[in-house]
């Protein structure tokens, strides 16, 4: 079943990257899912990593209880830990919910209701029309929101740590400007490529072969997520294990 | 000119399709008609290419569409218009978008000539002034309409129409019937209707398809189906006692 599922993603993805009709008419796809997936997770991912930096902070401090140990080293922890692992694994996660159910869901409804046979009719490429521009978004808007996420989560840790009385605001900013290593920001974007690819193909197919009516397109919606989840975690800990 | 020759399709064990050969001549209206699980939408959707037939060849004025690959089916794809049973407008994309969407894939047409074909569709259809609505916001017959609109944006050869008259009240339905007839004599199209309406089988009925149990039971014309002694297609035509009163008066 795993094998039959596989290579169908496989095939799938062969046509996804078929040379395109008219590239006019996918660039403003691309454009629109690039908002769809990019700017409507903003207040989310913003939301979800400025209070997942605040409490990090805290409970790092709470651990850290030493006089051997400078307080600057909660906000160097609490940068790496964001880069490398929270906020590209938590905003990946976030939009599997997110951006993955709409994305099948979409498609899933497409198929039931002969919009797909249209495409087909008509002589277009429907998994690229439909698939491509989806993740070109996925693997442009993922990073970018993974940036934010750094970047929030960063900021809520120093508010957090400031309001809290955990770390003071001066050596939390020593700490996270501190002993910097950039190739920890590769690492996250490769993470979140990788994951925006994972979650717009994924989302995508299980859309794509739906049979049935509404109750079979909520059903690969909820499928989408879960396949999507294991799949981030998956990939999280193998491209940690390759890259670091 | 279409021509099907000994179709066989099959799901899994179950044989849907066993062996249909027709032609389907331009300019001409066939109707392909028969019981629910007769077969009759999946050989629609093996003549389009939605499905691949186990055997048997799909020609499209000689080319064997069956054996062609997807790019090399394109050029003829680009001739078909097709109008699905829930009309399968895209959703996201107003009335006038939905007709344009085919001409801006395929054609470098200007912004005002997409515009102009997409009117004249609409008011081929007497839809005017319905441009800038979205599919959720008409009704079943304004949808089936706008479905036909975008099927013959394209200058059409040839035409599918699978159940254009399901859900549609009579006056509606024979409307339907009479855009589908005068299309066909406009474009001089290759006209295929799947449908489960007797007032289109009596109304536009110019050659008649029966299928019973994934097999050709009968083919003619509505003019000798009420003359016809084949036992199932009596049973399906004049089902209804309506029906039989008015098959005795003939």
């Amino acid at each position: 079943m795993f094998f039959t599922n596989f290579g169908k993603y496989l095939l799938l993805l062969k046509s996804v990257f078929r040379k395109p009709e008219k590239w006019k008419i996918y660039w403003k796809e691309i454009f629109h899912e690039m908002n769809s997936i990019g700017v409507g997770s903003l207040i989310l991912v913003g939301i979800i990593s400025t209070f997942i930096g605040a409490v990090m902070t805290m409970q790092i401090a709470f651990q850290l209880v030493s006089d051997l140990i400078p307080n600057s080293i909660i906000g160097q922890i609490n940068r790496d830990s964001s880069i490398l692992e929270l906020s590209p694994t938590i905003s990946a996660l976030v939009l599997a919910g997110k951006v993955g159910s709409s994305i099948s869901s979409q498609i899933g409804s497409m198929r039931v209701t002969e919009q797909i046979d249209a495409l087909e009719i008509m002589g277009i490429n429907a998994p690229g029309y439909l698939i491509l521009p989806k993740i070109l978004a996925g693997i442009t808007m993922v990073p970018m929101l993974v940036i934010l996420s750094i970047g929030l989560a960063l900021i809520g840790g120093l508010v957090g740590g400031a309001l809290s009385g955990a770390v003071t605001p001066a050596d939390y900013v020593t700490g996270i400007t501190g002993t910097f290593n950039g190739y920890t920001l590769w690492v996250a974007m490769v993470k979140a490529i990788i994951f925006g690819f994972i979650i717009t193909s994924v989302s995508s197919y299980q859309g794509f072969y739906v049979q049935g009516g509404a109750l079979e397109v909520g059903q690969a919606s909820t499928k989408s997520v879960v396949i999507s989840c294991i799949s981030i975690l998956a990939a999280d800990y193998v491209i940690t294990a390759v890259m670091l | 000119m279409i021509e099907i020759k000994d179709i066989h399709k099959s799901f899994g064990g179950n044989h849907v399709l066993n062996g249909i050969t027709a032609a389907f001549e331009p300019g001409k209206i066939s109707l392909i008609i028969g019981g629910s699980g007769s077969g009759k939408s999946t050989l629609l959707k093996c003549i389009v290419g939605l499905h691949e037939p186990d055997n048997g060849k799909v020609l499209y004025d000689g080319q064997d569409f069956s054996r062609l690959n997807f790019e090399q089916r394109i050029p003829i794809r680009q001739h078909i218009g097709m109008l699905f049973q829930n009309s399968a407008l895209f959703d996201s994309m107003t009335v006038e978008e939905n007709i344009i969407f085919p001409l801006e894939m395929f054609t470098d047409m200007s912004k005002s000539e997409k515009l102009d074909r997409a009117n004249y569709c609409l008011e081929r259809v007497n839809l005017k002034e319905s441009n800038k609505l979205f599919p959720a916001e008409l009704s079943g017959g304004m949808k089936k309409r706008v479905g036909i609109a975008r099927a013959i944006s394209m200058n059409p050869k040839y035409l599918f129409c699978d159940e254009p008259n399901s859900g549609l009240d009579p006056q509606t339905s024979i409307l339907i019937d009479e855009l589908i007839q005068d299309l066909t004599e406009e474009f001089k199209c290759t006209t295929m209707v799947v449908t489960h309406d007797m007032n289109s089988v009596m109304g536009i009925g110019e050659h008649i398809l029966f299928l019973h149990k994934g097999e050709k039971w009968w083919e003619g014309s509505n003019k000798e189906i009420a003359h016809t002694n084949v036992k199932e297609l009596n049973e399906f035509v004049f089902a209804s006692s309506f029906m039989k009163a008015a098959k005795d008066k003939l």
